[in-house]
């Protein structure tokens, strides 16, 4: 059996960059990680919202102030649960097991959840969210069918519910989704809103990113400089051979 | 000052060959004076496996080898340690660069005739730089513990199962277990970090010696050593330090500019040098959709999924790169450059270099049926590039070698 | 070969090359150097503890971990305080001269008040965990003994504030951490103001 899986395992692949996760294509998401009002926002959103569920165990709190400028009283008033320290990392106190007996999986930790799905489809994921009465939580995914997790923002954007359409073959697909009940956000708000929330996630999957842009350029002159120098020196020599 | 100094190295020197071994390898070592550019790569590929190794001894101190821990060790590197980031990127980056640089190092062979005799012994002992280069990508691939590392490492063993009879006990014997597991993790850190490096490095300094011992090649595949000076030295050699050493040197500050933006701005590279799944912890019970090795073994991946036979895939995807070991006795040529050879051996290695990227490119994608027939056309035009070599020279119009090198 | 060699053109080049290159190497080195002191992971685990000492009867001690190390809190009673005058010619450094302490602990009792004693628990000979020994003049220890603390591996020898008896391989007093007081009953250990 093990011999099958794998040799059939043999024949399955795509282009690495390619993310197929379960249909549907995916709205593009403009983030701007230079913006570090979004990013605070986002961090908020992410703590109040996905951190009673979801941990994310490897990002520390303190390297909120460091990168994205919250400072101390900040943190502590609005991102720290009690108990918790600076230096702490993000982890939730929910039982991984009780987890999985309430959504059938244990909810993934997002420490880099940004670098395995990409910012499109996390931006596409959290706006597809459609009532379906079958599933335990009542709601469904467009872009990740028969999702475990309830829709958490629900009050923000509002119920959903989904424009169906059959094709000549008699499949049925979703076109649309269509509001049935206003949430507390705009349909614009809550695109603004989690659009705040992806940026952080992709600030979060990668804290160093901004060290690694700021040394890049400093890194390039002096090689560039170098490269110069060495050139010059090669021209110096090569006048014996040439 | 000066006069201690010379004291002191002479003192050394009675006691250890120290200025002999500055000689015959770096100012008194002859070197062709018309290397161009694909003679870069040899100290290139060197430059990489110095990266390699230091940066890798770095991540050593901070990677756990458990399969609970390791996932976690990673990105404790790439957020908590002081520049563990930079030192992981440098590592990851330089696997494939690594790639890259040997790659085109080797087709600097295929361009010039460099594995022909005299230096048959100098290409083999490459050709095994190569394969322990791939155990060694292989086996590092699986540390981070992501889903591409876990999955691809269940697949490559499997590999070995398609062996008759043997197979099965010695897929079972590499992993230690029933599946990759904490087992195997722990055995490929100590196969990663120690054991293929030091062979790794034995087998470039024997490279080296046997480079030094023949001297280079070049793009005219004539020996220098066959026209001397009054004094001995090849009339078209230059002593390698001064006039090699400063020209490498551009070429070194060249690639790391290039190693740097990638590095800096591009350390994913889209996807082809980080694997979007392998941010993904590993998870036994679950396999990614798509599972593609890492870009530089797709070529050979591809011919194995070409052949719809476990077992001969695997000899057909092995068999490629043994039919690499041979080529100083395929290549029946009495000229070592593509210079002097004529139209038939320059269309077949276009047709060999364009099947090479095509199965490169075939193998990252999934197995279509226009997929899969040209990974197949390709895989036959890769080995008829070998197979068909012996008879290039009936059929090629081949021009005379020139006396000296020229510019 | 053709044409004059500039022999200063080339060395001037040599060293410019020479130095550029060189604060190359040296800039580096840096990443590698520095990753190799404590991570965000370890400073966050050696930030400041904080101590609740309300549960802290007179002559109890109480031993929390700080960066990986033990620190033992004491209360000392009037009579231990007492003791500390009586063993005075019996120390090495009892003025504190060659120890390590904050600044406010250079004094007679070694602490912030004198009724609390705030040590890290590490014998400064061999790095041993010296044993707290309040009861005066036990059998193994002799008639000259005050209560104090007593290292087993080599028998170094305290006195109640921590300061080493003459005769022990150890040479300094026992290291005395920052902390301070952040009310009567909790105490921060590992910074001494308000910012560290």
């Amino acid at each position: 059996m093990m011999r099958k899986i794998l040799f059939a395992l043999l024949f399955s692949f795509a282009a690495p960059f390619s993310w197929a996760g379960g249909g549907g294509e995916l709205d593009s998401v403009d983030i701007d990680l230079r913006d570090r009002e979004a990013l605070q926002r986002g961090a908020e959103a992410f703590v109040q919202y996905c951190l009673n569920c979801h941990s994310a165990a490897y990002m520390r709190y303190s390297r909120l102030m460091q990168d994205l400028g919250i400072d101390e009283a900040r943190l502590k008033e609005r991102l720290l649960f009690a108990g918790d320290k600076p230096g702490d990392t993000m982890k939730v106190a929910m039982d991984p097991k009780r987890a999985k007996a309430w959504f059938g999986t244990a909810p993934p930790d997002l420490s880099v959840i940004a670098r395995a799905r990409g910012e499109d489809w996390l931006y596409t994921y959290l706006r597809s969210f459609y009532l379906d009465p079958e599933r335990p939580w009542g709601v469904n995914n467009r872009i990740f069918k028969d999702v475990g997790m309830p829709h958490v923002l629900w009050r923000l954007q509002g119920l959903y519910r989904p424009v169906i359409e059959t094709d000549e073959n008699g499949h049925e697909r979703i076109i649309r989704l269509e509001q049935v009940e206003a949430g507390l956000l705009s349909p614009e708000e809550y695109d603004a809103f989690v659009r705040d929330l992806v940026a952080y996630l992709v600030y979060m999957g990668e804290p160093a990113q901004f060290q690694r842009m700021q040394l890049g350029p400093w890194v390039l002159l002096y090689l560039f400089v170098l490269l110069g120098v060495l050139y010059v020196l090669k021209k110096e020599y090569w006048k014996d051979v040439h | 000052m000066s006069n201690m100094l010379s004291g002191f190295m002479d003192w050394v020197n009675d006691r250890f060959p120290l200025k002999e071994l500055w000689e015959n390898h770096l100012t008194k070592y002859y070197a062709p004076k018309n290397l161009n550019f694909w003679y870069y790569f040899g100290s290139l590929a060197f430059l990489v496996l110095v990266i390699q190794i230091v940066t890798g001894i770095f991540l050593a101190m901070s990677y756990k080898p458990a399969a609970d821990l390791a996932f976690g060790s990673v990105e404790y590197i790439m957020r908590d340690v002081n520049w563990g980031w930079l030192i992981r990127y440098m590592h990851s980056t330089g696997a494939s660069f690594f790639f890259i640089v040997v790659y085109l190092h080797m087709f600097r062979a295929l361009l010039y005739g460099s594995y022909k005799k005299p230096r048959e012994l100098l290409w083999i002992v490459g050709m095994f730089i190569f394969v322990l280069l791939m155990a060694e990508a292989f086996l590092g691939y699986l540390l981070p513990w992501g889903q591409m590392s876990y999955w691809g490492a269940q697949v490559i063993i499997s590999l070995f199962g398609a062996i008759p009879y043997i197979g099965e006990d010695l897929a079972l014997w590499i992993r230690g277990d029933y599946v990759v597991s904490d087992v195997t993790l722990n055995r490929f850190f100590s196969f990663h970090v120690i054991a293929v490096p030091l062979i790794l490095v034995g087998a470039v300094v024997i490279h080296l010696m046997a480079l030094h011992h023949v001297g280079s090649n070049n793009p005219d595949g004539i020996e220098i050593k066959k026209k001397k000076g009054p004094d001995g030295v090849p009339l078209d050699g230059i002593p390698f330090h001064p006039y090699y050493t400063v020209k490498d040197l551009v070429g070194v500050a060249v690639f790391l500019i290039i190693f740097s933006i990638v590095v800096f701005y591009a350390p994913e590279m889209g996807g082809w040098f980080l694997e979007r799944d392998n941010f993904l912890p590993a998870d036994p019970l679950k396999t990614p959709e798509h599972i593609a090795p890492l870009w530089y073994f797709t070529p050979f991946y591809a011919i194995l999924r070409a052949v719809p036979d476990k077992f001969l895939g695997v000899v057909a995807m092995g068999a490629a790169i043994v039919v690499l070991f041979l080529l100083p006795w395929l290549d029946r040529y009495q000229v070592k450059s593509i210079r002097y050879r004529g139209p038939v051996y320059r269309v077949a290695l276009a047709v060999f270099v364009v099947s090479f990227i095509g199965l490169g490119y075939l193998g990252t994608i999934p197995a279509t049926p226009v997929a899969t027939f040209f990974a197949r056309l390709f895989s036959v035009l890769y080995f008829l590039f070998f197979l068909l070599m012996p008879f290039y020279p009936r059929w090629d119009k081949v021009r005379p070698e020139p006396e000296r090198v020229t510019k | 070969m053709s044409g004059e060699v500039d022999k200063r053109r080339r060395q001037a080049l040599i060293a410019t090359a020479g130095v550029v290159g060189g604060a190359g190497v040296v800039a580096a080195l840096v990443p590698f150097v520095e990753s190799m002191e404590p991570s965000a992971k370890a400073q966050a685990a050696g930030a400041p503890v904080e101590v609740d000492i309300s549960k802290l009867a007179p002559g109890e001690e109480l031993t929390v971990e700080w960066r990986g190390k033990p620190v033992w809190v004491l209360r000392r009673t009037p009579r231990m305080l007492k003791t500390l005058e009586e063993v005075r010619d019996q120390l090495k450094d009892p003025e504190s001269k060659q120890s390590i302490q904050p600044e406010f602990a250079r004094n007679e009792h070694r602490s912030l008040k004198p009724e609390y004693l705030v040590v890290i628990g590490i014998c400064t000979h061999l790095g041993c965990a010296p044993t707290f020994r309040p009861d005066e003049a036990p059998a193994d220890l002799g008639p000259q003994w005050k209560g104090g603390y007593f290292c087993p591996c080599h028998g170094s020898r305290y006195d109640l504030a921590g300061r080493v008896m003459k005769g022990s391989p150890a040479p300094t007093n026992l290291v005395v951490p920052p902390y301070r007081f952040l009310s009567d009953t909790r105490l921060l250990v590992g910074a001494e103001t308000e910012s560290a």
